[in-house]
C-alpha cells in the first residue's frame, strides 16, 4: 500500500512555495517518513525552523510548528526542549540559516549535545533571497553575489558537526531518498544532538547560473558522485573525487536534558 | 511561604520576584551589571524543578526564552546594553507572535561597550522602539529594591495577561544596591496566567479574538497543534499578506496596550499646594529627585513630583495635566535627553521643560536637581 503522506499534512496548505524542480519537497517527504517510522506522537512533536525556503516546511505539516527568525531556530528549539524535555524536537534549516547566521548556534548545540534532530537542507545557496552564495557554496562557483566565482571556501557540514561534538552525524542526498529517510529516522531515535546533512538542489538560483543542467540532471548528479561510507571504510580509494554519504558518528554521550534532570534531582527541595 | 524580610541586591530581588511570579525558565548570557539575576536563578531554579540555561549569546537566549514560553513556561532573561541590542530581533518576534516573556535590562552606559560598570538610563527609547517595525511596548522602571521585586512580579503578570513581552528597565545603581525588603507571603500578590483555550483542539485558532482582544494561548504539547510564525498571520496563525487581514492585526497588537492602560500605567504623583515647578523622573534618578524636593521644601519651595513606574506606554495625559498647572517641568535622567522628548510632546508647549542630564557614569545628585529648582524659584 502506498504511504499515506496526507495523514501528516495540514489540509489546505498546499501548494508549497518551492519552485518546480526544487528538492526541498523530497527532503520533507523523507522527514515525514522518518517521523512515521519512529512513530512520533503528533501532539508531542515540535518542528522548528528559521527563515528561508527550507524553513517554510513546518507550515505544511501537522505538528506543533514554530517558524522563527533567520538562523535562530536552534535557540528556540533549545528553549522548547529544556522547558519540556519529554517533547520530540526536530529542526529544519537551510545551509545559510544553519551555518552562516546560525553558525554559532549550530556549533554550540553540537557541543551541548541536547536531544534535538537538525536536518540541514543543503542546496549550496541562499534560495529564498535569490541565489547569493552560502557557507556551503563550493569555491569558484557562481552566485548572484559571486559573479566572478566564489573566492570563499565551503564548510563541510559533517566535519563541522563532528568537530563541535554532535553525537550523531550523517549525510544523505535527495536522490537517495530511501536511505535519507533511514538516516533521519536514526537521528530522531538517537538520544543527543543529531545532524543530518541532506544534500539537495536549487535548480532555479544555483543550477541555472552554474550550468548544472535540468532539475533531474542535478539530482542524478548525486547518483554518480556519491559513495557510501561503508564502502569507503573498506576501500578508502573509492572516496576519490566523491561525496561520502552515510553515518559518520553515532556515539553514546550524556544528553543535556538528562544531565540537567540529574541536577534537579540532586538539589531539589 | 510566609512573609520574609531580607537584605538583598536589586538584581537578586528581581530574581526573587520572578520566582514569586511563577517563573520556571531562564536563559541568558552573562553581562555586567545584570549577571546576578542569572547567578541567582542558576542556583534557585533547579531546586524547584525549573530550568536555567546559559546560552551561547543573547540572541539564542532570547530565542530560548520564547521557545520555553510556548510550552507554557514562565520565562525570563536578563541583560544590559550590548546584550539588549542583540535581543531585539527576537523581541519583535515575541511581539508579533504574542508570546509572554520578561526581559530585564539593567542599564549601563553606552553606546557599544560604553561604561560596563557605570549606571545609565540611556535605553529609554530603545525600550520603546528598539526592535524594527511598529510594535507594542511595555517597560517598567522601579526605583528601589522592594519595587524591583514587585515590578518584576507585575512584569510577569502583564506579560501573561496581555500576551506580550515586558521589559523591566533598571540600572546599575538599583541593580547592585542592597536594601532591606520584604518578600510578601505567598498569595499576597495576585499571580496571573495567560488565558488558555477552552475550545476543543479541532476548533482552536491561535489568534482567535472572538472572546476579546487577547487570544487564548495553548501550550505546545498539550494536544493543541498550531503554527507560530514571525510573518504577519491571520487568526489561524498561518502567514498572510492580504491587506485586509494584516492591518487589523497590526492595530490589535497596539490596542492590547492602549485598551488596557488601567492595568499597565503606574506612577506616583506627589502634588504640592501652590507649586509652580514639577519634576518628572524614574528609576535611580527618582531617588535623587526625592531628596532634592525634600531639600527644596525645607527652603520653602514646594515642588510637584511625578515618578513614573511604568515608562512605556508613556502617561501623556498626566504630564499634560501637570503642564496646565506648572510653569516649569524638570526632567532629570542619566542620558542626554530621551524621556524629555515625551514630556515635551505631552506638555504641548503649555509649560517650559528643561532637562538635568548626566552621562559620565555617575548618578545625578540631589544638588544638581536642586540647583535647577533654585534657578527658577
Ligand atoms: C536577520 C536576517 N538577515 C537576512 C534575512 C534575509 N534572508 C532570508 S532567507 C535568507 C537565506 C536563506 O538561505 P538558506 O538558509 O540557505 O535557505 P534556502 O532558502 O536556500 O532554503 C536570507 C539571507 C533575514 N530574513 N533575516
Amino acid at each position: 500500500m502506498a504511504f499515506d503522506y496526507a495523514q501528516y499534512m495540514r489540509p489546505g496548505k498546499l501548494p508549497h512555495i518551492w519552485c518546480p524542480g526544487c528538492a526541498h519537497g523530497i527532503v520533507m517527504k523523507s522527514i515525514i517518513r522518518a517521523i512515521d517510522r519512529e512513530q512520533l506522537d503528533k501532539d508531542n512533536t515540535v518542528l522548528v525552523s528559521g527563515i528561508g525556503c527550507a524553513s517554510r516546511m513546518p507550515g505544511y505539516v501537522d505538528f506543533n510548528t514554530l517558524h522563527t527568525t533567520h538562523g535562530r531556530a536552534l535557540g528556540f528549539a533549545t528553549g522548547v526542549k529544556m522547558a519540556k524535555p519529554s517533547m520530540d524536537v526536530i529542526v529544519v534549516s537551510g545551509d545559510g540559516d544553519a551555518l552562516a547566521i546560525g553558525g554559532n548556534h549550530f556549533i554550540h548545540s553540537c557541543r551541548r549535545n541536547i536531544n534535538i534532530t537538525l536536518i540541514v537542507f543543503n542546496n549550496n545557496i541562499y534560495g529564498m533571497t535569490g541565489g547569493q552564495f552560502s557557507p556551503t557554496t563550493p569555491h569558484g562557483k557562481l552566485a548572484s553575489t559571486t559573479p566572478y566565482g566564489n573566492p570563499d571556501y565551503a564548510f563541510d557540514v559533517v566535519d563541522l558537526a563532528i568537530g563541535a561534538g554532535a553525537s550523531y552525524v550523517a549525510r544523505g542526498t535527495a536522490y537517495h531518498s530511501v536511505p535519507l529517510t533511514r538516516l533521519i529516522a536514526d537521528g530522531i531515535a538517537h538520544r543527543g544532538f543529531s545532524v543530518i546533512d541532506a544534500l539537495c538542489t536549487c535548480p532555479t538560483t544555483y543550477g541555472r547560473r552554474n550550468k548544472l543542467g535540468s532539475a533531474t540532471d542535478m539530482l542524478l548528479w548525486f547518483k554518480g558522485n556519491t559513495v557510501g561510507k561503508k564502502i569507503v571504510d573498506k576501500k578508502p580509494e573509492k572516496a576519490e573525487g566523491k561525496i561520502v554519504t552515510g553515518v559518520f558518528r553515532q556515539d553514546e554521550k550524556p544528553e543535556y536534558c538528562d544531565e540537567y534532570a540529574k541536577i534537579i534531582e540532586k538539589v531539589s527541595d | 511561604m510566609s512573609e520574609k524580610v531580607v537584605f538583598y541586591q536589586g538584581n537578586e530581588a528581581c530574581a526573587e520576584g520572578a520566582l514569586y511570579a511563577g517563573c520556571n525558565f531562564f536563559a541568558g548570557y552573562p553581562i555586567t551589571p545584570s549577571t546576578e539575576v542569572a547567578e541567582f536563578l542558576a542556583r534557585r531554579l533547579p531546586k524547584q524543578g525549573g530550568a536555567f540555561i546559559q546560552m551561547e549569546d543573547e540572541i539564542a537566549a532570547m530565542a530560548a526564552v520564547i521557545g520555553a514560553s510556548l510550552t507554557g513556561a514562565k520565562s525570563i532573561t536578563a541583560t544590559s546594553g550590548p546584550g539588549m541590542s542583540l535581543k531585539l530581533e527576537n523581541l519583535g518576534f515575541a511581539c508579533i507572535t504574542e508570546v509572554p516573556c520578561v526581559i530585564v535590562n539593567v542599564m549601563r552606559g553606552g553606546p557599544s561597550t560604553g561604561l560596563p560598570t557605570g549606571p545609565s538610563q540611556s535605553d529609554v527609547m530603545q525600550a520603546r522602539w528598539g526592535t524594527h517595525g511598529d510594535h507594542p511596548a511595555i517597560a517598567l522602571a522601579p526605583d528601589s529594591v522592594q519595587e524591583i521585586f514587585t515590578e518584576t512580579v507585575r512584569a510577569f503578570n502583564l506579560a501573561e495577561r496581555l500576551r506580550t513581552p515586558v521589559i523591566l528597565l533598571t540600572d546599575e545603581i538599583i541593580g547592585h544596591m542592597r536594601e532591606k525588603f520584604t518578600i510578601p507571603a505567598e498569595g499576597e500578590i495576585e499571580i496571573w496566567d495567560r488565558p488558555r483555550p477552552t475550545v476543543p483542539p479541532e476548533e482552536y485558532k491561535p489568534y482567535d479574538i472572538s472572546e476579546g482582544i487577547i487570544p487564548p494561548m495553548a501550550d505546545f504539547g498539550s494536544g493543541y497543534r498550531f503554527h507560530v510564525t514571525g510573518l504577519n498571520h491571520d487568526e489561524t496563525g498561518f502567514p498572510t499578506n492580504i491587506p485586509s487581514l494584516v492591518e487589523p492585526e497590526e492595530r490589535r497588537l497596539m490596542a492590547k496596550i492602549t485598551e488596557n492602560l488601567d492595568i499597565i500605567e503606574k506612577y506616583e504623583y506627589m502634588e504640592k499646594k501652590g507649586s509652580k515647578v514639577g519634576v518628572i523622573s524614574f528609576g535611580s534618578s527618582a531617588r535623587s529627585t526625592r531628596s532634592a524636593i525634600a531639600m527644596a521644601g525645607e527652603g520653602g519651595t514646594s515642588v510637584d513630583f511625578l515618578r513614573l513606574i511604568t515608562l512605556w506606554p508613556f502617561p501623556s495625559h498626566v504630564v499634560n495635566e501637570m503642564a496646565d498647572k506648572l510653569d516649569l517641568i524638570i526632567v532629570p535622567e542619566m542620558n542626554l535627553g530621551q524621556m524629555i522628548e515625551e514630556v515635551e510632546r505631552s506638555a504641548e508647549g503649555k509649560t517650559e521643560v528643561i532637562g538635568v542630564n548626566r552621562v559620565d557614569g555617575e548618578p545625578i545628585t540631589p544638588d544638581q536637581i536642586l540647583e535647577k529648582i533654585r534657578e527658577v524659584s
